[in-house]
């Protein structure tokens, strides 16, 4: 954003609507929007506080276990898909439901089928995060340049080099891509699961604070998790930069 | 039967001197006919040109030779063992040069290398001596959309070579350089053809092209295509490269391959 001629750093434009939230609060409208400057400071002085701790360890654990199975799980099945035409049969009409289903919907059925516990949570945060993955994956692989393929297989390359050191590489800009929405997901899911399944972690504090209209806690636990979220999908927006090098020349 | 294929039959080299040979190879594509028991055979050390109007199926006989593709009939020998798949004895230089983009030119020619599970070390040495070789010395670590065309043919060329496979399978390997580069390439390949003692197989669109670099000339008819003729220049390939295009010899048997192919032309 340019003003005057001066270039203003990146997302200058949040503190004006940060003021407009400080006035809107010090006006009192409302008890559900607090100044934000009352809202930071309970921001600091929660943020040590062992529940706090533990709200987001637990939460923590559920979406990097989440993270990590849509995506050692959701690569390998969208490169397989990619490259086998039987495979994409069976399974694309199924990805294709279920990366547009509302899978809330399907949170009771998980609770019957594994219980009220962290698994549930976890198989909600995977579930929210794979689909585009795996269909990311897919079209990543299904434009790769077909003689970079024969390439590999005339000087004899084995199935596991092609995956490898081939197919994997050359689509890494869309894997990397569908990632980066599928972690957005995941903190959803993970939220959903906390909220739905069994109120624990940052599931709990919402819970807690909103049922005491204790505002400024919500919001500041709120902001924690929107600036972790933006935080990771900025860094791998980063790395997707990072390879967008060849994404063009494949 | 012409001239020159009667001549040729008469000198039939002895089996050994026979790298590659085609026999009775047909591949349909679904209803197009692409190649009909066509037979030819590729004497080692030489170079081979496939010379024939597009779509006639030159690509598809590199790839059966290559083992990417299986034909419908007939099979393919080299040295004297009958070709099943991909195999060391032969390497590809592909016509789109089929460059990994994620990685440097080094890496890129030490693929092949890598892929046959030659350690590390050993296999960046010979990488490096072939990109030497192919005057790419100082673009080590550049990538390949850093290069130009030329020099990511040159790339694609070093990797075939540093395998040292018998077999060099050259697809249409100089149409994406221009007219200089594409005249120094060609007295680079003869070059290579009298210093390393290898079978190139050499497809081209280009007549001129082809009797300039080539020990034989295999003429290919259209759809569904087999061999029409086959041309072996003698003499002038002893004179020298700046004499080539001068000898009577080459110029004649550049028209003759021209009133032969006139006909398929409309
Ligand atoms: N995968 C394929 N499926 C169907 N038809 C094909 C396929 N590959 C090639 N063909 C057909 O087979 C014929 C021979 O193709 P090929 O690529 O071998 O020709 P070529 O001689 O290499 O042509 P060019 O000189 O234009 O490269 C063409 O008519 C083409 O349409
Ligand atoms: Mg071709």
């Amino acid at each position: 954003m340019h003003i005057y001629g001066y270039k203003l750093p990146a997302m200058s434009s949040l503190l004006l609507w940060g003021l407009l939230w400080e006035i809107v609060g010090r006006t009192g409208a409302t008890f559900f929007v607090p100044p934000l400057t009352e809202v930071f400071a309970t921001l600091f002085s929660i943020i040590g506080t062992p529940a706090f701790l533990q709200a987001l360890s637990e939460t923590a654990r559920a979406f990097l276990s989440g993270v990590f199975f849509s995506i050692a799980i959701g690569i390998p099945v969208g490169i397989f898909m990619g490259k086998s035409r039987l495979l994409d049969e069976l399974l694309l009409p199924w990805v294709n439901i279920f990366v547009s289903a509302p899978l809330t919907a399907l949170v009771p059925v998980l609770m019957v089928l594994f219980g009220f516990g962290m698994k549930s949570i976890i198989i909600t945060t995977t579930l929210f995060g794979i689909w585009i993955i795996i269909l990311n994956t897919r079209a990543g692989v299904r434009q790769i340049n077909r003689s970079l393929v024969e390439m590999a297989i005339s000087f004899g390359a084995t199935p596991k080099d092609a995956f490898f050191k081939v197919y994997f590489w050359a689509a890494l800009p869309e894997i990397l891509g569908g990632v980066r929405i599928g972690v957005i997901r995941a903190v959803k899911g993970v939220i959903i699961g906390q909220l739905l399944i069994s109120i624990v972690g940052f599931g709990a504090l919402f819970e807690l604070y909103a049922a005491n209209f204790l505002m400024s806690h919500f919001w500041a636990v709120l902001i924690v998790l929107f600036a972790l979220a933006f935080t990771i999908s900025e860094f791998l927006g980063y790395l997707e930069k990072k390879v967008s090098y060849y994404a063009a020349s494949r | 039967m012409s001239q020159t294929e009667k001549a040729f039959a008469d000198a039939a080299p002895l089996d050994q001197e026979i790298a590659v040979s085609v026999r009775g190879i047909s591949k349909n594509y679904g209803a197009v006919e692409a190649l009909r028991d066509m037979s030819l055979e590729f004497p080692r050390g030489q170079l081979t040109s496939l010379l024939g109007p597009s779509g006639c199926g030159k690509t598809t006989l590199l790839k059966i030779i290559a083992g990417l593709l299986k034909p419908d009939t007939g099979e393919i020998i080299v040295n004297g063992k009958t070709v099943t798949g991909p195999g060391p004895n032969r390497a590809f230089v592909f016509q789109d040069f089929a460059l990994l983009p994620w990685a440097n030119v080094l890496r890129n020619v030490a693929f092949g290398l890598e892929l046959r599970g030659v350690p590390k070390s050993e296999r960046e040495d010979k990488a490096e001596k072939y990109i030497k070789n192919v005057g790419l010395a100082g673009f080590e670590g550049s990538f390949p959309h850093e290069l130009s065309g030329g020099m990511r043919q040159r790339v694609g060329l070093a990797r075939a070579l540093s395998v040292d496979s018998q077999v060099l399978l050259l697809d249409e390997p100089f149409s994406a350089v221009d007219e200089q580069t594409r005249r120094k390439f060609q007295e680079d390949l003869l070059a290579l053809v009298a210093n390393e003692n290898k079978t190139f197989i050499f497809v081209t669109h280009s007549i001129e092209e082809a009797v300039y670099v080539s020990d034989q000339v295999a003429i290919l008819l259209p759809r569904p295509s087999r061999v029409s003729e086959i041309i072996r220049p003698s003499s002038f390939r002893t004179k020298g490269v700046e004499n080539i295009r001068r000898d009577p010899e080459y110029l004649d048997i550049v028209d003759e391959i021209w009133s032969s192919l006139r006909n398929y032309v409309e």
